[in-house]
């Protein structure tokens, strides 16, 4: 049923845990079409089952109800064609900055080729970390860590790019910093990306559509395109289409809390 | 690139305090003693040396109770230095065969015990009842069961120095961030590089905690089962020396012992400097 064009489509999906005192319903009839090459956000608050979406996708987890499918296929186990960057870099200490990149590599075939270090190094120079490839993690800034962990997830020239909240554990600064760098990444080789966040301005400047979650049990409360074209700069935010825009997400996230 | 995003080497580049000739005069002697690390226990050690020295000389202590440090030093010459390498070499092969069995030991049943929750729960119960057993009690046990060779002396050691081993490593392996066993899963590695690629690098610190402590647990190991039954070993020469009233060769041996203990986790110390320095803890590279 899923139409050409379609990268992600989640069907009526519910995820309960099961925990010590009983069960947890973390997300709740969620049905969801994401387009190819198209940048959805999710917002929503903390322990609303964003994550679990993602961990869905990428087959790490199977939904208790509803299907989840990719590319028009049900998902029944990890898939290697996603890139998944976490939110804290979780790099490899021991690991300098391209054994980092060329990991997924060595750990899904065991051996790194030439080709795989000529791979890793364009995408290196592509996240702007040209000249820091023999650096250890610990030798980097939490900026560049995560650019290391944007690169890794590339490394592998993943059709949909998983990000689960990726900046936020930056500061504000590198934070709107690397939104753009990111966006730049995007245009230059167009991907699906799954972008989770609890930031209103990250979602609205880097996303084409916004996806609003409840509290737990997380649904779906809204499906939002962003009224900004692109390409989108410093200043996109500050139209007042754009300040509209950001306080309707604001108002829904507070009717939510307040509820 | 701005400020926020350049590298952090500050820790790296940080200078470290130089105690120049010049700045000597200036500099207050508390200082000085506090920057260089040796002096202040190297002092500590010769004056209770000289106090020991004194106080056995001033209340003629019979070396029988207490030796002083030159009559220990005499104990020292009073047995040739073959007879000396011979003992130590028997005690350090004991002790290093007993620390390797450990580290081969211990390493399959840490990788059960972090994976398989079912194994985790079927063993590691036993594991902390053989931890229990008092294997001085035991040892007598061991040597009349496997006999006399170096086999019973190294299961004697093994028993004492492995649990740490199994602990630190099982604790290591299971640390490892759940990020990166998701991108191993969602790589489709097989499990056995999930476990030398990540899991395993990822334990290295709490390996070596546990191999130091380790290490000195299997020279008592060693010694514990040379006072059971040996004709070899430090520790066989105490008890041998002790029951010929020749304490100050005793005390020499008792030297010898806290000497090899000490450069044998200098080794496991260094070997972590010299080959995993990023699995120290920061400040200490």
């Amino acid at each position: 049923m899923a139409l050409a064009g379609n990268a992600i489509n989640f069907s009526g999906v519910g995820q309960t845990f099961l925990t010590g005192t009983g069960s947890l319903t973390a997300l709740d009839g969620v049905s969801v079409t994401i387009a190819q090459h198209e940048f959805v956000a999710v917002l929503g608050p903390s322990g609303c089952g964003k994550s679990t979406l993602l961990r869905l996708t990428a087959g790490l987890m199977k939904p208790s109800t509803g299907s989840v499918s990719v590319f028009g296929l049900p998902v029944t186990q990890p898939r290697d064609d996603v890139g998944i960057v976490f939110q804290k870099p979780t790099l490899l200490p021991w690991a300098n900055v391209e054994d980092n990149v060329v990991f997924p590599a060595r750990h899904k075939l065991g051996r790194v080729t030439p080709e795989d270090r000529a791979q890793a190094q364009a995408i290196i120079e592509t996240v702007g970390l040209a000249g820091f490839e023999k650096r250890l993690p610990s030798e980097l800034s939490g900026g560049m860590q995560q650019r290391v962990g944007i690169a890794r997830a590339l490394f592998l020239n993943p059709d949909i790019l998983l990000m689960d909240e990726p900046f936020s554990a930056l500061d504000a600064l590198t934070r709107d910093m690397m939104g753009f760098e990111l966006l730049r990444l995007w245009q230059a080789s167009p991907k699906t990306v799954l972008f989770i966040t609890h930031s209103i301005p990250e979602a609205a400047l880097l996303a084409d559509r916004v996806l609003v979650l409840s509290e737990r049990p997380g649904r779906v409360i809204a499906d939002l395109p962003v009224p900004t074209s692109r390409p989108r700069d410093e200043t996109s935010l500050g139209s007042p289409e754009m300040q509209d825009y950001a306080a309707h997400l604001r108002s829904l996230l507070i009717r939510k809390e307040a509820a | 690139m701005t400020a926020a995003d350049t590298p952090d080497t500050s820790a790296a580049k940080t200078p470290k305090p130089v105690t120049a000739a010049p700045s000597a005069k200036t500099v207050p002697l508390k200082e000085r003693l506090l920057r260089t690390p040796v002096a202040l226990p190297l002092m500590t050690f010769l004056l209770l040396l000289i106090l020991w020295e004194a106080g056995t000389r001033l209340f003629s202590v019979p070396s029988y109770i207490l030796p002083s440090p030159s009559r220990i030093l005499l104990g020292f010459e009073a047995v040739p230095p073959g007879r000396w390498v011979e003992h130590i070499w028997a005690t350090l092969r004991v002790a290093l065969l007993g620390y390797l069995v450990s580290f081969v030991v211990s390493l399959p049943i840490a990788v059960g015990l972090a994976k398989s929750r079912l194994l985790s729960g079927a063993l590691y119960p036993l594991l902390v009842v053989i931890q229990s057993v008092p294997v001085v009690a035991v040892a007598p046990i061991i040597i009349v069961v496997l006999g006399t060779g170096d086999a019973p002396r190294v299961v004697i050691t093994f028993m004492i120095s492995f649990f740490p081993l199994v602990v630190s490593m099982t604790t290591g392996l299971a640390a490892t961030p759940p990020e990166l066993i998701e991108l191993s899963r969602s790589l489709r590695a097989p499990s056995l590089r999930e476990i030398t690629q990540i899991r395993l690098p990822y334990a290295t610190p709490y390996i070596f905690s546990g191999m130091k402590i380790s290490i000195t647990l299997a020279v008592i190991g060693a010694v514990v089962s040379e006072f059971v039954a040996a004709e070899k070993g430090i520790g066989y020469f105490i008890q041998f020396s002790t029951s010929m009233f020749k304490l100050p060769q005793a005390w020499a041996g008792l030297v010898i012992l806290v000497a090899m203990s000490l450069l044998l986790f200098q080794v496991v110390s260094q070997t972590q400097r010299i080959f995993f320095p990023w699995s120290l803890p920061k400040g200490q590279k």
